[in-house]
């Protein structure tokens, strides 16, 4: 895959720099191409321009985790990330990370079972973060989810059912279930 | 949607053509590395590039080698993985401390060890910018700071101008250790110390660090040193997690029997730029260290402190984090 925007412009490609972009990614799986905006961050191109509205819009600033997605498997801000970034990359939203016979994620199930969201606005960005901390080995006692989800904010006091949680989820995953 | 000034956009694939490109773009040209700072500030306003050179699809910048003698860092490695860095982690703990504690882990993995060097202050008025003057953003205009709340703001290293207080904590501990940026720009190559790289704002506030506007920083280099074992990054924070200092310390010691024979000291959270402070160092030559000489050296590392209206409170506070960093590092030297 072209790793490079495209310049879709032509005259601005003389200096190296292009004022409209082409991409490639894949998202959840599925091909992606659009032109954009340079400007343009991934969060709206997920929002705006892909309808993948689960990826939440919460301070638009890096502060808050609600826009947590996987950029080839490690967790971003999308608020933060350049669209072009992304250019020939896998991302990974709150839409694809269940089975492919719609049944959720374990971690998915786990926050029904463990009561880990109220108004659930954050919740995607939990999932999506909750899922990397398992991932990168950081789940592996209370403290330490409490330290590597701490990006993640939520107003409704959920974080003791959401460390639950990702305990239980991480727990299972260890124990080859 | 998008309340970023137009820019135009180049992701070159090596830093000769980086270098090259920041020149073509002329005035207004900036680097965007991770873009944790940069595309934040452009969502406010405050950094209006016309062009932006994109150092993500780099690899030559991203190279890490910790083997050798000095720890040479590539610029555009994330702090994600320098922070887990197995040499880091066992002979610089201090180094790996002010990466793990900085930030969230989603910005860590976006954000490099180069970009984060030059992050911009989170002071709000700043960030804010009208009504309320700010002299870093908008030259001339006054510092709101002064005369506001001033809670979270420099004591050390403030001038009439501004009194913003550095956010970084990978500096503060790589200034500690003496380490070294090399910087290339259309002339070639040069290197500078860490020492040398960040300005305090005297009467230019909006003129932060040392570099040309293209000069691109490749690489930290950090020399060999004894108090790298024995040494941490002790960060107090308003939260426990994910955070800015309200006062940091970085320490390293090297102890011989009971007595120091070197000691490191830099200070976070407290001063607009990453502080050293060599006086207390030199307190604790010779000496060992005890509750009382860890608090000397804590409250000498302020003494040239000029409080504000709210921020007070940092001149104890950080003498203490100075006090328990020095016998957390002095634990260290024994096991």
């Amino acid at each position: 895959m072209d790793r490079f925007p495209r310049d879709t412009t032509g005259s601005a490609s003389r200096s190296g720099f292009s004022g409209r972009l082409h991409v490639q990614m894949v998202v959840n799986g599925r091909d992606v191409e659009r032109d954009l905006d340079p400007r343009e961050s991934l969060l709206d191109l997920l929002r705006e321009r892909l309808a993948l509205t689960g990826t939440k819009k919460g301070c638009d600033h890096g502060q808050c985790g609600a826009c947590t997605v996987h950029i080839d498997g490690r967790r971003v801000l999308s608020c933060l990330t350049l669209a072009a970034k992304a250019n020939g990359a896998h991302v990974t939203t709150i839409e694809g990370v269940a089975a492919a016979d719609g049944s959720p994620h374990p971690l998915q199930q786990a926050f029904v079972d463990y009561d880990a969201l109220q108004c659930g606005y954050c919740t995607p960005g939990q999932i999506m973060a909750g899922l990397a901390c398992i991932a990168e080995g950081h789940a592996t006692d209370e403290a330490q989810i409490r330290e590597y989800l701490s990006g993640n904010l939520c107003r409704c006091g959920a974080y003791a059912g959401i460390v639950a949680a990702v305990r239980a989820t991480a727990a299972a995953q260890e124990g080859g279930c | 949607m998008l309340t970023t000034r137009p820019f135009t956009y180049a992701a070159p694939t090596t830093i000769a053509d980086a270098v090259a490109l920041i020149d073509t773009g002329g005035p207004g040209t900036k680097f965007l590395a991770g873009g944790t700072t940069l595309y934040d500030l452009m969502k406010l306003g405050v950094e209006t590039p016309a062009a932006v050179v994109d150092l993500g699809r780099i690899p030559e910048l991203a190279i890490v080698d910790t083997t050798g003698d000095q720890l040479v860092i590539g610029a555009g490695a994330r702090m994600c993985d320098v922070a887990e860095d197995p040499v880091l982690l066992h002979d610089y703990p201090a180094l790996a401390e002010s990466l793990s504690l900085a930030a969230s882990q989603q910005l860590r993995t976006m954000a490099t060890v180069g970009g984060n060097l030059l992050q911009r202050t989170r002071c709000a008025y700043f960030r804010a910018g009208a009504p309320f003057a700010c002299n870093k953003r908008d030259p001339g205009s006054g510092c709101a700071a002064r005369e506001g709340i001033d809670r979270v703001h420099a004591v050390l290293g403030v001038s009439d101008s501004c009194i913003a207080t550095y956010a970084g904590d990978w500096a503060v501990a790589l200034l500690a250790f003496d380490a070294l940026v090399d910087v290339v720009g259309p002339g070639g190559e040069r290197t500078l110390p860490v020492a040398d790289l960040h300005r305090e704002p005297g009467d230019t506030p909006q003129i932060e660090h040392t570099l040309a506007p293209n000069e691109l920083i490749v690489r930290i280099r950090v020399p060999p040193t004894d108090t790298g074992r024995a040494s941490t990054y002790l960060k107090i924070r308003d939260r426990e997690s994910y955070a800015f200092a309200l006062a940091s310390a970085a320490v390293g010691l090297a102890v011989d029997g009971d007595v120091v024979r070197n000691a490191r000291i830099a200070l976070g959270g407290v001063a607009t730029r990453p502080w050293r402070a060599r006086a207390a160092e030199e307190s604790l030559i010779d000496a060992p260290v005890t509750a009382d000489t860890a608090r000397r050296a804590g409250r000498i590392a302020f003494a040239d402190a000029r409080p504000g209206r709210h921020n007070g409170y940092k001149i104890e506070l950080g003498a203490r984090t100075v006090a328990n960093a020095l016998l957390i590092a002095a634990q260290r030297s024994v096991r």
